[in-house]
Formats: C-alpha cells, sequence, structure tokens
C-alpha cells in the first residue's frame, strides 16, 4: 500500500507505527547488533513526523522547500530507516541489510548513502546546532520550511548541546523545532543517576526556548504539540516527548539494558508476537495510542 | 640570461630585499580576501568564536553583518552549525584560533563536515611557534596533521598574506571542506597579484639541480633567502607546498629526481605535518635523504616569535645546515 501523505487519522498512523517497530526489530536481529531501545521509544513520534506532520516528498527527497529532519542520536536510526522505508525513500529489503557490509544503511547514518538523509550522525550532542545552522539559512533565504531536531536526553551530557541551546535562543529560532526523546536512560543506567537533567523544561526556559511537555505514546498530544511548535514566533520550540523506551516489547520496554543489544531469535519472536497482540487491539479499538 | 628564480611566479621586483617588503600575518590577507569573495558569492556567510578581530572575520561581519554568526566562545558549536548552514545552501568560513579550531572541535569537524561532505572553510589563525608570548596552549603545532589524515578534506598554508587571501578567493569558488592555516606574526608579503595560485598546485619559485626544499607557510620565504644565500655554491630549488592536501606528486617528483635530496620547512610538528606528508609519498615513489625543518614532538613556549624561530631551529641558518647534512647523505 503506497501511503498518501498526511495521514489524519490516528488509527492509521498508529498501525504505521506496529508496522515499522516490527520491521526495525526483524533489521537489527538480522543485523546482530543495534540499538532497539530507543528505535522503539520513538517509534510513535517518527510515524507522526513522517506520515503526518512533515512538509517533503520522498519522491522529490531534494525539494529545496522540505522540512528538515536532523537526528541527531543517530545510534536509533533503525526506526529513521524503517520509517523512511515505508515512506517511500527506500525498500524494506534494503533496511533489512542494516549493518551489512555494501549496504547503504549504515549502523550510523551517512548522509551521502541516502537522499532525504540530512546529516551523518552518531557522535553525540552535534544535532541540534547543525538543525540551528540550517535553520538560520533558512531565514536569512526566507525560505518556509520548518526544521526538526530530533535528540536524546542523553546528549544533553554533551557541552555542543547546550552550545546550541544557547545559540538558538540567541537567534530566535521560531523555525526550528526539537523533539527530545525524555526515556531517562543510557547505557550506563538511568540519565538521573549517570547525570541528572531534570528540570528540562526550566532549564530551556532559562535559555528563551517555548517548551512544551507530551505523552510520546498518545498520538493526538503529539500531534497538537507539533503544530503549536511550528507556531511559535520569536522562540525556537522544544517538545519535551516522555518515551518508554522499548515501547511495545514487555521485555524491552524501560530496560536499560536494552538500549544497544540485539535480540535472539526467541526474543525476536516473542517480541513480534507482542506487537501483533497490540496490532490487533489497534485495530479493535482497545488499544490506548 | 637565465635566472635561477622563475620568472613565472611572478614574486615582487623587491622579493629578495625583505625590508622592501610589506609585512602582514597571513590573517590579514584572509580578512580582505574574504569580503571580496562575499561580494561576488551571495551564499557565503561568516561565523566566529568570539575572535572577530584576532582572525580578521571582523571586516566581513562590518560589511556584510546579516551575514554573519556570532556563536561565542564554543568551538564545537562554530563548526556545527557551519555544517548546518552549508546543508542549507550556504558557503561558509568559520573562524578561531588553529589551537582550538580545528584543536578543540577535531571531531565535529570529522563528522558534520568531512564525512558530511559538506562546503565550510574552517579557518584556524595564530597556527605555530609564532603565536609567541601567549605560550604552547595557543600554539597550535598539530592542526596539519589532524586535518590532513581527514577524508575530503583539503589543507591549504598560504605563504604570505596576498597568497591567503588568494586561497580564500580560490575556497569561495570551488567549496569543499577545507582547512585554511593562517598566523598571527607579520611576515614580508613577496608574491604579488600576478603570482598564480592553485590549490593542489605547488609552485617553484626558484629553480635549482642540487636540493629541493619543501616548504609551507612564511617559511617559504626563508627558503627563498637561502636559496639566494647559497648561490654560486648549492643550487637549490625551493617549493611553495601552499596545499598540503591534495598533495601536488607530479611537481614534487619532478623536483627530487633532478635533486635527489629534500629539505622540508614549516613551523609545525614534523610528524603529521607537511615533512611527514612528503616524506610519506617520496618513500613510496622516489626515496631520497630528507632532513626536516619544525619542531620535533615538544610543545612551544612563551618568548618573541623570532627567539621561538631559533630556539626550535626555523631559521635560515638552520635551512642551511640541514641542506649540508643532506647533501652529505646523497649517493
Amino acid at each position: 500500500m503506497k501511503p498518501t501523505f498526511p495521514i489524519e487519522d490516528t488509527k492509521d498512523l498508529a498501525l504505521m507505527a506496529n508496522t515499522i517497530r516490527q520491521d526495525l526489530l526483524k533489521a537489527i536481529h538480522a543485523a546482530g547488533s543495534g540499538h532497539p531501545g530507543g528505535s522503539l521509544g520513538m517509534a510513535d513520534i517518527f510515524t507522526i513526523l513522517y506520515f503526518h506532520a512533515l512538509q517533503h516528498d520522498p519522491k522529490k527527497p531534494l525539494w529545496t522547500k522540505r522540512d528538515r529532519l536532523v537526528l541527531s542520536n543517530g545510534h536509533i536510526c533503525p526506526v529513521l530507516y524503517a520509517t523512511m522505508a515505508h515512506a517511500g525513500y527506500l525498500s524494506i529489503d534494503e533496511v533489512m541489510t542494516l549493518r551489512k557490509m555494501g549496504s547503504r544503511v549504515q549502523g550510523h547514518p551517512h548522509r551521502e548513502e541516502i537522499a532525504g538523509l540530512e546529516t551523518s550522525s552518531g557522535p553525540l550532542g552535534s544535532g541540534l546546532s547543525q538543525a540551528a545552522g540550517m535553520a538560520i539559512a533558512a531565514k536569512m533565504d526566507d525560505a518556509g520550511h520548518t526544521v526538526f531536531a530530533l535528540t536524546s536526553d542523553g546528549e544533553h551530557q554533551e557541552g555542543n548541546t547546550w552550545e546550541g541551546v544557547m545559540l538558538a535562543g540567541k537567534y530566535q529560532l521560531d523555525n526550528l523545532v526539537q523533539i527530545m526523546d525524555r526515556n531517562y536512560i543510557q547505557i550506563d543506567g538511568n540519565t538521573e543517576d549517570v547525570m541528572p537533567l531534570d528540570p528540562v523544561r526550566e532549564k530551556y526556559e532559562a535559555f528563551g526556548w517555548w517548551v512544551t511537555e507530551v505523552d510520546a505514546h498518545n498520538y493526538k498530544q503529539v500531534m497538537n504539540a507539533i503544530d503549536q511548535a511550528k507556531n511559535v514566533k520569536h522562540k525556537p520550540a522544544l517538545i519535551v516527548a516522555y518515551t518508554v523506551p522499548g515501547k511495545g516489547v514487555s521485555y524491552m520496554e524501560d530496560q536499560y539494558g536494552w538500549h544497544g543489544k540485539a535480540p535472539s531469535d526467541a526474543e525476536l519472536e516473542q517480541a513480534l508476537a507482542e506487537l501483533q497482540d497490540i496490532r490487533a487491539q489497534i485495530e479493535s479499538g482497545t488499544y490506548e495510542y | 640570461m637565465y635566472m635561477p628564480i622563475n620568472p613565472l611566479v611572478k614574486l615582487s621586483k623587491h622579493w629578495n630585499t625583505p625590508d622592501a617588503l610589506e609585512k602582514l600575518g597571513t590573517r590579514d590577507g584572509f580578512g580582505k580576501g574574504l569580503v571580496e569573495a562575499a561580494k561576488k558569492h551571495a551564499d557565503i556567510v561568516g561565523l566566529t568564536a568570539d575572535l572577530g578581530e584576532s582572525t580578521r572575520m571582523h571586516l566581513f561581519a562590518e560589511a556584510f553583518p546579516n551575514r554573519f554568526i556570532q556563536v561565542g566562545v564554543a568551538e564545537q558549536n562554530l563548526v556545527t552549525v557551519a555544517s548546518g548552514l552549508a546543508a542549507g545552501g550556504k558557503i561558509p568560513f568559520a573562524s578561531g584560533f588553529g589551537a582550538f579550531t580545528p584543536g578543540r572541535n577535531w571531531e565535529q569537524i570529522r563528522t558534520t563536515i568531512c564525512y558530511n561532505n559538506q562546503p565550510v572553510q574552517v579557518v584556524g589563525t595564530h597556527t605555530g611557534i609564532t603565536v609567541g608570548e601567549d605560550g604552547a596552549t595557543h600554539q597550535v603545532l598539530e592542526d596539519i596533521g589532524l586535518m590532513r589524515m581527514l577524508p575530503n578534506m583539503r589543507v591549504i598554508v598560504p605563504a604570505d598574506a596576498e597568497q591567503a587571501r588568494k586561497a580564500t578567493l580560490a575556497m569561495a569558488k570551488n567549496p569543499k571542506p577545507t582547512y585554511l592555516r593562517l598566523g598571527r606574526e607579520k611576515f614580508p608579503t613577496f608574491t604579488t597579484k600576478s603570482t598564480p595560485f592553485e590549490i593542489g598546485k605547488a609552485d617553484v619559485y626558484y629553480r635549482g639541480s642540487d636540493v629541493t626544499i619543501i616548504a609551507a607557510g612564511p617559511q617559504v620565504y626563508d627558503a627563498l633567502m637561502v636559496a639566494v644565500a647559497l648561490k654560486g655554491t648549492v643550487a637549490v630549488e625551493v617549493i611553495n607546498m601552499h596545499t598540503i592536501k591534495p598533495f601536488d606528486l607530479e611537481t614534487v617528483l619532478k623536483s627530487v629526481k633532478k635533486t635527489g635530496a629534500v629539505v622540508t620547512v614549516e613551523d609545525h610538528q614534523i610528524a603529521g605535518g607537511l615533512g611527514g606528508a612528503v616524506a610519506e609519498q617520496l618513500a613510496l615513489h622516489l626515496p631520497a635523504p630528507m632532513e626536516f625543518i619544525g619542531v620535533h614532538d615538544a610543545f612551544g613556549e612563551s618568548g618573541t616569535a623570532k627567539e621561538l624561530l631559533e630556539h626550535f631551529h626555523i631559521t635560515q641558518k638552520d635551512i642551511i645546515k640541514a641542506i649540508h647534512c643532506v647533501l652529505a647523505r646523497k649517493k
């Protein structure tokens, strides 16, 4: 089925996100390594962006008026690849070559491999500043598009992120929307144990940002927040997206151990079965999204 | 009458009278060149990390305030914002002190500029021991090595302010990821508006058949002075290797085939610098005895530029010594 943008029906979006979750897990399983936790946690947001919110055209990936999506924490690229594939940028078969020799679907995204990737990423803390640079360029040219920066909470431990936060505030980049994956986990444990970040809202507001907070798995909330964020004037916008890492797979949810490892054959089988159950619940209207 | 100075390079008519030449830092030529380039190319934008006047970016900022971005003391931000601007269709020139740009933001340059292949022009001033009194923390001696190891990166070290101006124009005209290495200390401006400059094309300034001096930066002028001083005893060939990468192998091989001996000269660590780059190429294509003038695995220290160049043996006297050493090793 070829999707037609934008999808307005949250049920259709939730089904798409469910498919994307299954596909990204298959890809990580086939690769034998990768990052399922953050990828599953952000699947709803990616679906909403690519199938509802973004102004883009997969047939013209370099269309100058496209909204830019900068994924800063590149390790969650399985969700980016799977979403882009379903949107029409590459094939699902190709997503299944994740991390394999000769594949364009690199372990961390490489801009030059796939048209539509805005940047190469993986090293943390650099995406927000690149997005800010894109937003400044768009302002200089009076271009109307929005730059979306997708960041993680953990990478807020990088100084570079805060350098970008300050700059975006200074230049009042109201064409910049940051969505922070606030999942409270990182490789070594809970973010607040490793290096506390809360209170996020107060910190960002002090730097001149407009801030809103959403349940990342509540479609209406996320869609409204993006609409509001795009309409903010004279300030950059931050959507703090409270995500459940590993969302949709019981044994992965909220477990930082699933930040960066592939499921075994049995684990994949269980994960896909659980996601199929959720799919049935979405279809029957008994699942909350 | 045959003159060893190459007439095609059209140096100043006073090139061998240092006192008659205007003394400028290479940063001055960059500042001037950027304003000139920006008049031609509307996509040029300028950024600096609280070093407007120091890097001569202030000239651009004054001429084009709406195309200038002040990022504050934040070198990682400097180059990542520049990468984003390039992604947005701009040609960013991002300037800072070499010790911090590229010294502090190397990984961001690697990933967001080189791997992304975005046409950011990274400009490091205050490079080398000639920074002087500020001491070792600010005397970057590793930047050529840091930058030339990166795929997609070009590395340019202009010999004087006029060449820095031309390099800036050339970078703007054909933008690809580039590192421009500049200095603060004033040195003679001996090239002219008519002196050829092409990125990646080394120039033979002085022709000889006994030994090749390959130099980059203001030390090219020292090499010329040495060639003149030794005229009649040793026939010295001088190559201005203003582009370290891409490496002009053809020009170097042509010279070394003739001379069979090489001295490299630079205000940088020898390991990883110009000396290293030349040695890598000659080891593969045409092994020849080499001597290296530069800093040997050491940090700098406070002093005047002149005192430091003497202390680290980067003077005309040292080049002459190195020539005698290399000639003795020649078969």
